[in-house]
């Protein structure tokens, strides 16, 4: 399936079922950041329950240096 | 004792943590600083990189208090949205509010300003709102709710320092919410000048970073910044046109 990461088309298998299971797919799991799914933020907690699907939106973000 | 909202602060030095040249530099900076409160901003991770080091895995998070900035929004409806991802991470206890409304001088856009700390003290975060050194929009923001007024010293990053201690002075005379001098400091003179007139704090980021010692900068400004809060409550002289000696005229011995 097809789905859209920081502006990115990102092609990933069909097996990646969840958020938490991209993150891992990604190498991103043990990463302090944020996930917005389709415009919704999630919490960690959420990460395992929100599920992936063909044509979604995410934004990962993190904090970076900043005044 | 500084207080901003359920937050207590024995040191009145916030660092932001941007530009500094590497981390260990950083660290040691943050450490010599002895600030409480880090300020970040959120932005996008690169997702291809998962080896990308991140400054927030350097250092011991239970020991400070995060006040994410809503730098990059435009719009108060972008900034509320910066602000609820910052809270989403776990660790964000206080959120700034920066929504710059002109590139070249990176001052606030004072409308939507005003409209994001509203909408963000409604959704219950503690906020910390960044602006212009306006005396009228520092007391709306205060009728607002605002846990703290920023006003800036001089354009963010500029080094300029307190190009108008008038109103700062008035805000900080006005204002029954803590005042933290935000931007434009450039050297201790000036986080010392801040704390002089009455500001319960300063927040400042490049003057330690792109010291040529960003760590001994920052031991600096932490000796500046405890300077004129003592030298504020200690209430200095009243400045007289002309001398006052302080030695007597009477008893002076010359030869005669």
């Amino acid at each position: 399936m097809t789905i859209v990461v920081n502006g990115n088309s990102l092609e990933i298998s069909n097996s990646v079922k969840s958020v938490a299971e991209l993150l891992q797919e990604l190498k991103l799991a043990d990463k302090s950041l944020i996930v917005e799914h389709n415009q919704n933020i999630l919490t960690k907690e959420e990460h395992v329950n929100v599920s992936i699907k063909d044509g979604d939106r995410l934004e990962i973000v993190h904090f970076v240096g900043g005044g | 004792m500084l207080k901003i909202g359920d937050y207590q602060f024995q040191s009145r030095l916030f660092l932001g943590t941007g530009k500094f040249p590497n981390f260990d530099i950083q660290k040691e900076a943050v450490d010599v600083s002895e600030t409480e409160v880090l300020t970040f901003a959120v932005r996008r991770m690169n997702i291809f990189d998962p080896e990308q080091p991140n400054f927030l895995e350097k250092i011991d998070v239970s020991k400070y208090k995060f006040l994410p900035n809503t730098a990059g929004a435009k719009t108060a409806e972008e900034a509320v949205r910066i602000a609820k991802l910052a809270k989403a991470s776990g660790l964000c206890h206080m959120v700034k509010v920066e929504i710059i409304g002109c590139d070249k001088t990176l001052l606030p856009d004072p409308v939507e300003t005003l409209r994001a700390t509203e909408m963000l003290l409604e959704d219950g975060f503690t906020v910390l709102t960044y602006t212009s050194d306006d005396v009228v929009l520092a007391r709306r923001l205060e009728e607002l709710g605002a846990h703290a007024i920023m006003p800036g010293a001089s354009p963010i990053g500029s080094g300029q320092g307190i190009i108008n201690p008038l109103n700062l002075q008035f805000i900080i005379n006005q204002s029954n919410v803590p005042v933290i001098v935000d931007a434009g400091i450039g050297s201790p003179k000036d986080a010392a000048y801040a704390m002089e007139l009455g500001a319960d704090g300063v927040l400042l980021n490049t003057a330690v970073s792109g010291a040529d010692d960003p760590v001994k900068m920052a031991k600096a400004m932490k000796l500046a910044t405890e300077a004129g809060r003592l030298g504020f409550e200690a209430g200095r002289i009243a400045e007289k046109t002309y001398a006052v000696a302080s030695s007597p005229k009477e008893g002076i011995s010359i030869g005669t």
